[in-house]
Formats: C-alpha cells, sequence, structure tokens
C-alpha cells in the first residue's frame, strides 16, 4: 500500500507540535518551505503495516494568506494530494480554534477535527458534545488530552481507519458557503465583502457553540490566578527579573558551566594530549601535528566548549516558552521595549542574542511586523554573545583587576544601549513609513512536554555545532596557515601573512590606541567567530595555551600578563579594544543568517559596515574622551 | 467610548472597529461588533492591556484598543 499523508493544520498553542513529536518521535526531517524561512517539519511512522508521513504545518489563526505562514498552509493543502487533514483543536478555546476550521472547510478541504487539551477543558467546566459537533460539521471528530501519549497514540489507528471520501460537509456548512459566495458576489467593496464574511463565520460559529458545547462556569482559572500574581501590575517585573536571573545562574553557575568545563578539560587536555601522542607516534610531519592540534583541535574544541552554555540557555528559554510565561514576558516588557524603538515580542530574540546572535536573529521571525522583524535582526548582534564574553573576561582581568566583574558587566550594559540607540535610529529613519503593532494570544499556563522542549532545544542549538564543524574548522585551519606562512614559505609568526593583514588592518586604529598588528589580526579572525579573537591573542603574543572560557580568564590573564600583550596596551586602550570588540561587525555565520533570514545581500552588507562604523567611533570617543579625562 | 478607556474588571460589548490595517486581523481574532470582552489587566506603565473574549485572553497596545468603539454591558 503506498504512503498515508497526513497534514497536521490548527491555531498556535494547541498542542499540534506536541502531537507531531508525540506520534514521530526522532524520525522528523527538518527544512525550510521553498521561498520563505519557516521550518517545514516531516516526520515518518509506521502503524498497521501502513507507512505514514505526517506534515507539521505552521500555527496559524487563519488561512487568509497574509503572512509567510499563511500563505503555506493554504498552499500545500490546496496543492497536494493528502489521504487526511488533521485540524488540532484546542477544546478549551473552541470559539477561536473553529474559525481556521470554517475557512478550511469553505475551501473545500475535509478535515478530521481533534478536540485536544480535553482535560483542561474538562477542568474549566467546558463540555463539548463530539456526536452534535460531527454532525454540525458533517466532518469526523475525535479527542486526545494534552500530555497523554496513549492518547495520542490512538490517532494512528484513527489516521489508519479513517476515510474522509465517506464525509462530506453538513447542510449548515454547504448553506455557510452559499452566504459567503453571496456576500463575495454583491458587489461590495473587497474589503467589506471580507469583514462581512469574517462577521458570516463567527454568526456560524456562535451557532455552532450554542448547539455544541455547554459551560459550567467554573469561576477563575488556574492560569487566570497564575497571572493576577505573574502578569499584574509592578510587581511583575521583579519577578521577570528574578526569573532571568535564575535562566542565567542555571546556564552560567549550576548546570551550563560545569558541563562546559567537563567537556573543556575532556578536549583540551585529554583529546590533545592524546591525538598529539598518536601522531608523533605515527610519525606524522610536525607542521601537520602542528595543524591538527594548534590548529584544529583548539580552534574547534574553543566552540565546542561553548555549546553547553548554549544548549542550557535554549533549553531553559524553550522551557519557558512552552509553560506560557515567554507571552506574559512579552506582556510586561512592551512599553519598555516599545519605548526602546523594539516591541515586547522581540524579549525573546533578545535573550537569546546574549546565548548567540544566530538563533536570535531566526527568532525575530516571530515578530509581527516586518519593521520590527528587520530592527531586530539589524540590532541584536550588538549584544554580548557567549563568543564575545571570553574577550571581555580575559581584557577586564588583565587590565582592570579590582574590578573585573563590574567592566565586563559594563560591556553588557554598553552592547544593550547600543542596540536600544540603533533600534531608535532604524526605527526612526529607515523603517520610519512602517507601523508597529502588537496583538499578542495570551496561552493559559500550561506544564511544557518535555519531548517537544527537548526537540526545540536542538533545534536552534544545532547551527552552534554545525558551525564548529565547518566554519570554525575552516577559520582554524586558514588562521593557522597564515600565522605560519607568507608568500616565500614557513616562517616566523611576526613575519607572516596574518602580521601583514593585521598590520594593514591596524592602520584604522591610529587614534584608538590600539594599532599593533596582533590587535588587528585579532580582531580580522574575529569576524570569522569572535572566540578566535582571544585564542589568536594567545599565539600572536606566544603564550603556550591561552584558555578561551571565561571562567578562567584569570588563569589567563596571568599567562599573559608575562607576554608582550601586558605592554601593547594601556588600560584606557584595552578598554577601547573591549568596546571595539563588543559592538564591531558580527560573525561570518551571524552574517549568513542575517542574509537567509532577510533574504537579502544588502542588508547582510548593511549590517556588516555599520556596525563596524559605529564600533570604530564609539571606541574612538572612548579612547579620545578616556584621554581628554586624563586615564 | 472606546476600549482604550477600558479599566480592570469592565464587561464590555463591541460596537465598531474603526478602518485601519489591523482591522481584518483584529476581526479575524475575533473581535467583532457585538463580541463581548471583559478588561483583564494592564502590563506595568498601564500599556499594553489583557482582555478576555471567545474564551481566551489577548494583549493590546492602547494604541490599537483607541480605533475600536465599545459601550458598557
Amino acid at each position: 500500500m503506498s504512503t498515508l499523508a497526513v497534514a497536521l493544520t490548527g491555531n498556535p498553542n494547541t498542542g499540534k507540535s506536541t502531537i507531531f513529536n508525540e506520534l514521530t518521535g526522532a524520525h522528523q526531517k527538518i527544512g525550510n518551505w521553498p521561498g520563505v524561512t519557516v521550518d517545514k517539519k516531516v516526520g515518518y511512522v509506521n502503524h498497521n503495516d501502513r507507512a505514514i508521513s505526517i506534515v507539521d504545518l505552521p500555527g496559524t489563526y487563519s488561512v487568509s494568506a497574509r503572512s509567510p505562514e499563511e500563505k503555506i498552509v493554504i498552499e500545500y493543502l490546496m496543492n497536494n494530494k493528502l489521504d487526511l487533514v488533521m485540524d488540532v483543536v484546542d477544546s478549551s478555546n473552541l470559539e477561536r480554534n473553529l474559525f481556521l476550521t470554517i475557512q478550511l472547510l469553505e475551501q473545500g478541504v475535509p478535515l478530521l477535527i481533534d478536540l485536544n487539551m480535553q482535560d483542561e477543558a474538562a477542568a474549566r467546566g467546558i463540555h463539548v458534545d463530539m456526536k452534535k459537533l460531527e454532525e454540525l460539521l458533517g466532518m469526523p471528530v475525535v479527542e486526545t488530552v494534552g500530555r497523554s501519549s496513549k492518547s495520542t497514540k490512538k490517532l494512528l489507528d484513527v489516521f489508519t481507519s479513517t476515510v474522509m471520501s465517506q464525509y462530506h460537509p453538513s447542510e449548515l456548512v454547504e448553506s455557510h458557503i452559499e452566504n459567503i459566495r453571496s456576500i463575495r458576489e454583491s458587489g461590495k467593496t473587497a474589503e467589506a465583502a471580507e469583514e462581512a464574511v469574517i462577521e458570516a463565520r463567527y454568526a456560524l460559529i456562535d451557532r455552532i457553540m450554542a448547539e455544541a458545547v455547554t459551560m459550567d462556569n467554573a469561576g477563575l482559572t488556574k492560569s487566570e490566578k497564575i497571572d493576577r500574581v505573574l502578569a499584574n501590575g509592578v510587581l511583575a517585573l521583579p519577578i521577570f527579573l528574578a526569573i532571568m536571573y535564575g535562566v542565567f545562574q542555571i546556564t552560567f553557575e549550576w548546570i551550563g558551566q560545569p558541563l562546559a568545563d567537563m567537556l573543556d578539560e575532556l578536549i583540551n587536555e585529554n583529546f590533545l594530549e592524546f591525538a598529539t601522542a598518536s601522531l608523533e607516534g605515527a610519525g606524522v610531519a610536525e607542521w601537520m601535528v602542528s595543524l591538527v592540534t594548534d590548529g584544529i583541535i583548539s580552534g574547534v574544541g574553543a566552540v565546542l566548549t561553548f555549546v553547553p552554555l548554549i544548549f542550557v540557555l535554549f533549553f531553559c528559554l524553550s522551557f519557558l516558552d512552552g509553560t506560557g510565561y515567554m507571552a506574559r514576558i512579552a506582556f510586561i516588557t512592551d512599553p519598555i521595549m516599545c519605548r526602546c524603538g523594539l516591541t515586547g515580542k522581540g524579549i525573546m530574540p533578545l535573550m537569546m542574542a546574549h546565548g548567540c546572535a544566530v538563533p536570535a536573529v531566526m527568532g525575530a521571525r516571530a515578530l509581527d511586523s516586518e519593521k520590527d522583524r528587520m530592527v531586530s535582526i539589524l540590532v541584536t548582534p550588538f549584544l554580548t554573545c557567549g563568543a564575545k564574553l571570553p574577550i571581555m573576561a580575559l581584557f577586564a582581568a588583565m587590565f582592570f583587576p579590582e574590578h573585573a566583574a563590574d567592566v565586563v558587566f559594563g560591556m553588557y550594559i554598553i552592547g544593550i544601549v547600543m542596540a536600544i540607540v540603533a533600534a531608535k535610529i532604524l526605527g526612526a529613519t529607515t523603517f520610519k513609513d512602517q507601523g508597529s503593532t502588537f496583538l499578542l494570544e495570551l496561552p493559559p499556563y500550561r506544564m511544557p512536554d518535555m519531548k517537544t522542549v527537548m526537540i526545540e532545544t536542538w533545534d536552534k542549538g544545532k547551527g552552534y555545532l554545525i558551525k564548529a564543524g565547518t566554519i570554525i574548522f575552516a577559520a582554524s585551519v586558514l588562521l593557522w596557515v597564515m600565522s605560519n606562512y607568507n608568500f616565500s614559505g614557513p616562517c616566523e609568526i611576526d613575519e607572516s601573512i596574518l602580521a601583514t593583514l593585521g598590520g594593514w588592518m591596524s592602520k584604522l586604529f591610529v587614534f584608538h590606541g590600539f594599532a599593533t598588528w596582533e590587535a588587528g589580526a585579532a580582531l580580522l579572525s574575529g569576524i570569522m567567530a569572535k572566540e578566535t579573537v582571544v585564542a589568536t591573542m594567545g599565539v600572536l603574543y606566544g603564550a603556550a595555551e591561552v584558555s578561551t572560557e571565561a571562567e578562567e580568564a584569570v588563569e589567563a590573564a596571568q599567562t599573559m600578563l608575562g607576554t608582550g600583550m601586558a605592554t601593547s596596551f594601556t588600560a584606557l586602550s584595552a578598554f577601547a579594544f573591549m568596546v571595539f570588540s563588543q559592538l564591531y561587525t558580527p560573525c561570518v555565520t551571524a552574517l549568513g543568517t542575517i542574509k537567509k533570514e532577510t533574504n537579502s545581500w544588502k542588508w547582510m552588507g548593511f549590517s556588516a559596515v555599520y556596525m563596524f562604523a559605529i564600533a570604530w567611533v564609539v571606541s574612538l570617543i572612548v579612547y579620545q574622551g578616556g584621554k581628554l579625562m586624563g586615564f | 467610548m472606546t476600549l482604550k478607556e477600558g479599566k480592570t474588571g469592565m464587561n464590555l460589548k463591541i460596537a465598531a472597529i474603526e478602518d485601519s490595517p489591523l482591522k481584518n486581523r483584529l476581526m479575524t481574532m475575533g473581535l467583532i461588533p457585538g463580541t463581548k470582552v471583559t478588561v483583564l489587566r494592564s502590563a506595568p506603565f498601564g500599556d499594553p492591556m489583557a482582555i478576555r473574549l471567545r474564551s481566551y485572553n489577548l494583549a493590546l497596545r492602547r494604541s490599537d484598543a483607541e480605533k475600536i468603539t465599545v459601550e458598557a454591558v
């Protein structure tokens, strides 16, 4: 028998993705829909000797083709021969969910309707008469309980046994379709007709609700009680800060960092020693050993040690998203974000940017308007990502040993302030004519489904792993070659290609106090990946081994103080260098993501150039201003 | 009055929505003339506001709420 083709559709926050993950488990393929940056998820499963392919369509409130997601849903359903389309509906929120259902029925898409979250609906005193609903719509109706994998697995039986061609829209639905056809043909303007159609849909929904749903007023819902604390008045903000503090503690103190330290030891000590010994033992040429150990293993290893931090941070954020709290964060921070030229919905990408700019740039997809999306994409790379942190930590420990933590904290603030200033300016100039809106559903609080949280964490974090395997690998090799060779052959590092390029680069920083070829080369390599700034400094100043771990910055600083680096910078020029590193051109991976998300080389180029220019100016002001003030 | 002036706890009924690019979206989300809404709360600094309608909760900015005319129930 041929593969059974199933598609899942439904509103956001209905548990649709959880059902998809539950049904398909790890057997999913995530790609992109052609031409747009919306994830396309396809999963495969075998049941009752039948191969089933399941497509998880993006969650949408309607299919009016307003957003790329809506376009994808309707085009996919219209252009593909599907055996079954299941509309996942939140039973506790049937009224609004039915809008999409009705719209799809109008388009002649036969639907299997899944009343999900039955437990939640029951707890809120909402009872849906399934038989009646089936009769009113003419389509089969099944039910599932939010987090119960047993009830979800039963869906597979339903998929293999339901024959959709047996079902036809009810008379009620047929007469609705007739009704909207006459509205569209009545000669009203397109807008007026569309509004009349929306009203007709809700009139039908009101009738269905009256006949098939009973509600006992159960008083305040649980979510309502929680919201009275978490999303109410002034108290909401300190609670939000406390929760964020918790997330950063988990990431940088309790779980993420200890894992990173273990991995660091494994790669940079155990594996490095093992690799060196085996290569030397095998009689491999000296330059080759150096390339593999000093070049590739240290370079890729430096990035890999950040992986636990990134994954733990994204796990926390995905978990919060799953509970419904992220929507509240957007709600309570919107007034502040709004004054900064951003929107409350942009808070999630901004928080992710403190881990890595790549998922932050991708996260901007969730924003409402083109303006909000572009501004968010262009300003997030100013923030202190996990890869900039080691630069700040090393310089702070070397040149401001008494106030290291304050200086690093200051760099975070400079990043945030610069992002706000840039958002303000971009909003008032380039994107002046575009409006910003904020329309957001506040879903009920729920215990997140761990499988879904894990899959989301992996989706967001895997880019970082890919980066380690591709860009960083190539950059490590390239850097090693450039620092060990010049055009006439192998050479000392201060005569290498890197030294020459760094020398050219440093001409830009004559008035910044760090016009050395070492600094120039380090910054140049930082465009490949910020992590390499510290690694390059270590190599260039001839330190045996410098840790790129922020936690070990003090030790690293001790090592580096013994080298020429200590005398190449003054406290002030070190500070100017830190400011520059904080603000300049994003790394190539981030730039590549910007190209992909904006679908424009122009915006990618703009991002690279304007950030460099801003960094150059701000750093210059810091240095010259500092000198005038006598530092 | 408009929804913008809605205070926490008020039960209101939508009378009309001013024409704007947002109107179609608001209607799709269930804000139709005749729909009952309850004002739930405001974010710190009073904006945006959260309302309950059609068994779900929606947050919107007061500047958008200004385009929605309501009457007391």
